[in-house]
């Protein structure tokens, strides 16, 4: 055995390799063509990292489906429902998604919305009348501090988010049957009527036709040139950049999604007001999520918490902070439900909705062990969720059925979510 | 009972790092120790690492290679003796401290996250903001520079998640991460245990790199063939004290494995080289 090191490493000067060898022959990231591209993904999708593309296919299939059986299902004025219908159950997932991102989860958030609405639908209506703005900021106030609740429960005394939002769950059942007793007396039978225009206008209101085709063009307009600027900044930049071709893809998809959607909305009675709300809130946090420390933090946590530690991220900070956006966005998905009731009512079924959100969640992708999903997961699982509620209540289907086909669906995805993880665990 | 030789080199050793006999040591141990309770776990410690050279730190389970290297990445309080940093005493209270000084620790289990990429991995905790917003574009070219400054080639794309490297390539980015940030010395905590033997050699290259970049590498390692491979230095350590500080040329894998199990040479085989 030699003692002294024998091997001899290559002269520093010559190891420096240009940044595009690094990069040589990369997966799609930095693939040059759109055929590239297309090959990597997918040998990604059977790795188990399939994106959204498989998930818009199974509303296509299922859309397509239930129009076979009914064919009121693709009329306008049905589109039109189906998207406020949506809009609560995608909402709700958005919040669900801020917890299952760090691998925790809240199963409070249905009647922390409906707590929310109690509230706004109390301050804005009679005796009080306060302008809609109040009675918003009022409900989701009360349901951020909810949320806060639950993280500092959650981070100071280490008890799981389950057991915590559990309790929560029925106990924020009990706060709803209170407070709508109180609030509205006990001849109301526990309901409490929204009496405001604006936040009755939610689910009811709708954009005039001009209005929609110049958000439309404004929204596809920016998006493209956001696109073309970055990508042509990073490209000169020698940085990693989706190919030409696809950018041009997903800005046609994008621009032909929303005309059709416009075009149908306005053969009815027009877009409900629901639609650009929800849009701007995925928006939102979707670049909150992307492109700020918070955001990188929550999936570094989801992650490995220790690794998150150990690079002095607050831990405790980051979970407060997105328990209480989960359920701030939970408000705003019980105004919206008490905006498309007309009321709220102290029979809420919060469990159920607990429930769909999670499904929407991880039937859009969203993985239930933390650390990997989008705010748009939620968005096309609420979609599919609504779908299938929908369309079997046009069929006439019954409860019982409607509830097994949701449990099937969703059993579904959460089993291609469990399969890609332990994909991803043994590569 | 150290035999500091810090000038000396070894015969054979790599060409283009140089040591002028003058220069302090990067770091000094000067009669260190750390007491848990009644246990003695470090004592009168007393260990230069020198800038641009491999350190390896061997010894047995238990011999104390864990609070060393605990004590000098800031996370054990030493209770006795002193630091040196480049001549000057230093007091080590915290993490903080010592990654201000520029020790960067590379542990065992890595500490990356599975569901980033490398360059979100990279800048973790120390992201680059314009205007409040993630700055990808710099800390994608830094991130990528520092790669290419250590030759770390055989990743595909610094875009990619984590989790689709190989062992020796999860090494690779946890140490250029800690480069990155101006290390003067990195600690490695078992950088080879649980890697094939390609993947190894990767990451011995990759030692071998840091010290020509004049970085002090301290490498915690079991594999007496890769100490003898990539170390400049041997420190043993036995039962909590210093057992011998040598040039790696002055041992062998027969008198280290004495002095790791016994803490001293019986027989005079070593400097049998």
């Amino acid at each position: 055995m030699s003692s002294s090191p024998q091997q001899t490493p290559p002269p520093v000067t010559d190891d420096v390799t240009p940044p595009d060898e690094v990069l040589a022959g990369v997966p799609e990231l930095a693939s040059g063509s759109l055929s590239a591209y297309v090959r990597a993904w997918l040998a990604r999708v059977r790795s188990g990292e399939s994106g959204v593309l498989p998930v818009i296919g199974g509303l296509i299939v299922i859309i397509i489906i239930f129009q076979l059986k009914n064919s009121v299902f693709l009329s306008a004025n049905n589109i039109i429902n189906l998207m406020v219908q949506a809009s609560i159950y995608v909402l709700f997932g958005i919040a669900e998604v801020f917890v299952l991102l760090l691998g925790e989860i809240d199963l409070a958030l249905g009647f922390t919305g409906a707590i929310g609405a109690v509230f706004a639908v109390w301050i804005t209506g009679p005796p009080h009348n306060q302008p809609w703005f109040v009675g918003v900021v009022l409900g989701l106030a009360v349901a951020t501090v909810i949320g806060a609740v639950w993280g500092l429960l959650t981070t100071r005394l280490r008890i799981p988010s389950f057991i915590v939002t559990l309790a929560g769950l029925l106990g924020l059942q009990g706060l709803l049957i209170f407070l709508i007793n109180k609030l509205a007396g006990q001849s109301s039978g526990g309901t409490m009527s929204v009496s405001n225009g604006v936040i009755n206008g939610i689910a009811y209101g709708h954009m005039s036709n001009v209005l929609a085709w110049v958000v439309l063009v404004v929204v596809v307009v920016t998006y493209a040139a956001i696109t073309v600027l970055r990508d042509r900044q990073r490209r000169s930049g020698g940085l990693v950049t989706q190919p030409v071709g696809l950018g041009f893809l997903k800005i046609a998809a994008i621009a032909v999604a929303g005309v059709v959607l416009v075009l149908v909305c306005s053969a009815g009675s027009g877009v409900p007001w629901a639609v650009p709300i929800v849009l701007a809130i995925v928006l939102g946090w979707t670049f909150l999520l992307g492109h700020t420390r918070f955001g990188r933090y929550v999936y570094a946590i989801g992650g490995n918490a220790e690794a998150a530690r150990r690079a002095g991220i607050n831990l405790s900070q980051i979970r407060l902070i997105a328990f209480a956006l989960s359920s701030l966005t939970a408000g705003a998905a019980g105004i919206f439900y008490a905006a498309r009731l007309g009321s709220i009512s102290s029979n809420v079924d919060g469990g159920q909705y607990v429930l769909l959100a999670v499904a929407a969640a991880v039937i859009g992708g969203t993985s239930l062990f933390g650390g990997r999903g989008k705010i748009v997961h939620a968005l096309l699982g609420g979609l599919i969720v609504a779908t299938i509620y929908n369309g079997m209540g046009l069929l006439n289907l019954s409860a019982a059925t409607q509830l097994m086909v949701t449990a099937l669906v969703l059993l579904a995805a959460v089993t291609v979510d469990a399969l890609s993880r332990r994909n991803r665990t043994t590569t | 009972m150290s035999d500091e030789q810090a000038g000396v080199r070894p015969a054979g050793s790599p060409a283009g790092r140089t040591l002028l006999d003058d220069t302090p040591p990067l770091l000094s141990l000067r009669g260190v120790g750390k007491r848990f309770g009644p246990v003695q776990a470090l004592s009168d410690i007393n260990l230069d690492l020198p800038a641009g050279q491999v350190t390896a730190l061997v010894g047995d389970n238990g011999a104390g290679k864990s609070t060393l290297i605990k004590a000098i990445a800031g996370i054990h309080a030493i209770d006795g003796g002193e630091m040196l940093w480049e001549g000057n005493p230093v007091q080590i209270h915290g993490p903080r401290d010592s990654s201000h000084l520029g020790i960067e620790t590379v542990y065992q289990d890595l500490a990356l996250c599975d569901n980033l990429d490398i360059v979100q991995n990279m800048f973790l905790g120390r992201e680059a903001l314009r205007g409040g917003v993630l700055d990808e574009a710099t800390m994608e070219t830094k991130a990528n520079q520092t790669l290419s400054e250590l030759s770390v080639t055989t990743v595909k794309s610094i875009r990619q998640p984590v989790s689709s490297l190989s062992g020796g390539q999860r090494q690779a980015v946890a140490v250029a991460r800690a480069v990155m940030w101006d290390a003067k010395l990195v600690i490695m905590d078992e950088p080879t245990a649980a890697l094939g033997v390609s993947q190894t050699a990767m990451v011995l290259d990759l030692i071998t790199r840091l010290s020509a970049r004049g970085i002090a590498v301290l490498v915690v390692s079991h594999n007496l063939n890769d100490v003898f491979q990539v170390a400049d230095r041997i420190a043993v350590m036995f039962l909590g004290t210093l057992a011998r500080t040598a040039p790696i040329g002055e041992l062998t894998v027969s008198t280290a494995v004495e002095l790791i199990t016994t803490g001293n040479l019986t027989t005079s085989t070593d400097r049998e080289s």
